[in-house]
């Protein structure tokens, strides 16, 4: 069997099909990192608020994508704006308690020497506490991305589901190549990006010698 | 705020509330099929989760297994298996029991592994045998991790179920499916409305369960999602 078949053109070509994927999963990835890291560093600075937060992001992660997707429909469209919205709010979910963590883990004696050393306020969170608190906050992102880029297919019962619409495909025409082609083609680009957050993170942790997952 | 009052004039329709498509049956079906697919993936999982956890072995393994089947896509596993073998409840059933193993087995895993060595050792020291000091050891400590992982995949699992549907199947992802095809927006909001509501009611159980479950000892601590 020919794993990448010839895709019927009105579903477009496997170069545009992998540019809306990865647009739509990365961009909600990008916006809840932008939303998480505020909301971690608040429940860091006010611990109190913390569980209730917890209990909000499992409510959140918890509802169906395909029940959010038909719910925002009528606001925002039959559009990729629909898919990114919930998928930004799940990747919410992963990376707050991510970052939560990453930023509670930092050692008391390190953060006393970057005090010492005259770091403070925003300096000393960009420049101690974010690096150190990178391989938790990797590992949040990691799971959002792969997710994320696996759940944009159920974005094609509205019509944008990139790979998805593959799927669409295969259910009306029987035709279980197409199925097939657009599960290799998500899990094969989530495998690539995954792997491409681990080099990632080597990289913005050259004091890592070992792995430590 | 049109979406709710179509939705609400759907849910309150009398007609929807009546026969095989009602929505009480709608309603059961989706938890027939989650539960269904939960206690079949435990049915693998949990075991798994158990020895590797116990030994300390296959994490790796473990591990991959989770990152990779958090990349499958749940509908397209739906479709390839009803174009392939007909629409039929294990069409429905296999990518749904699938999807459930990753979380069970990767917190039993975690779990187990990472109770603290002088619990076992002092259990070990008591007299208990290897499986003892697994079952009224480990597991008993090791029950807030496991539980996350049955609640993920218990929400894995409702999730899908109403994924499911968009191949010809029951549950309440059916009426958002039904509604798209005849353009029927009441009812594909009111359909995704239960949905969301059978997702919170999932929580509740698990909230409940945890209560009932843990031992006291371990109750106050919160534990982290995974």
């Amino acid at each position: 069997m020919n794993l990448f078949p010839h895709i019927p053109s009105y579903l477009g070509t496997y170069g545009s099909l992998i540019q809306q994927q990865l647009t739509m999963a990365l961009l909600s990835v990008l916006f809840g990192l932008i939303a998480a890291v505020p909301l971690a560093l608040l429940c860091v600075r006010y611990p109190k608020i913390y569980p209730a937060m917890v209990a909000l992001l499992t409510v959140i992660y918890s509802l169906p994508s395909i029940a959010l997707f038909v719910l925002l429909v009528p606001s925002t469209g039959l559009t990729q704006t629909t898919v990114i919205i919930p998928l930004a709010f799940y990747s919410l979910a992963a990376l707050v308690p991510n970052i939560v963590d990453g930023v509670r883990g930092i050692p008391e004696d390190v953060r006393l020497a970057a005090v010492a050393m005259g770091y403070t306020g925003i300096r000393r969170l960009v420049a101690v506490d974010l690096p150190l608190a990178v391989p938790p906050i990797m590992a949040g992102l990691r799971v959002a991305t792969v997710g994320n880029i696996s759940m944009v297919s159920v974005g094609t019962v509205i019509g944008v589901g990139a790979f998805g619409a593959l799927f669409t495909a295969a259910a009306q025409l029987s035709r279980s190549d197409l199925a097939v082609t657009g599960i290799v083609c998500i899990v094969a680009l989530a495998l690539v990006c995954d792997l491409l957050l681990v080099i990632t993170q080597r990289l913005l942790t050259p004091w890592n010698k070992r792995r430590s997952r | 705020m049109n979406v709710l009052s179509e939705a609400w004039g759907w849910l309150t329709t009398a007609a929807n509330w009546h026969g095989s498509d009602g929505i009480p049956t709608r309603f059961l079906e989706h938890f027939e099929y989650s539960i269904e697919a939960v206690l079949l993936g435990a049915l693998i999982a949990f075991p798994l989760g158990l020895l590797t956890g116990h030994t300390k072995r296959g994490g790796l393994v473990v591990t991959s297994l989770a990152n990779v089947a958090r990349a499958l896509p749940t509908l397209g596993l739906v479709v390839l298996l009803v174009v392939l073998i007909g629409v039929k409840f294990r069409a429905v059933m296999i990518p749904l029991v699938a999807l459930t193993i990753p979380p069970i087995l990767l917190n039993t895993y975690e779990g187990v592994r990472n109770v603290d060595p002088q619990l076992t050792d002092a259990a070990k020291g008591m007299g208990l045998r290897p499986w003892q000091v697994l079952w009224r050891a480990e597991v008993p400590a090791a029950a807030p991790l496991i539980l996350t992982g049955f609640q993920f995949a218990a929400v894995n699992a409702v999730a899908n179920t109403a994924i499911a549907a968009y191949s010809s199947f029951g549950g309440l992802g059916r009426f958002v499916i039904d509604g798209l095809a005849t353009t029927d927006y009441g009812e594909v909001a009111g359909g995704a409305i239960l949905i969301v509501i059978a997702a919170i009611l999932n929580l509740m159980f698990f909230a409940v369960l945890r209560r009932v479950l843990i031992s006291p000892g371990l109750q106050p601590r919160k534990q982290a999602t995974a």
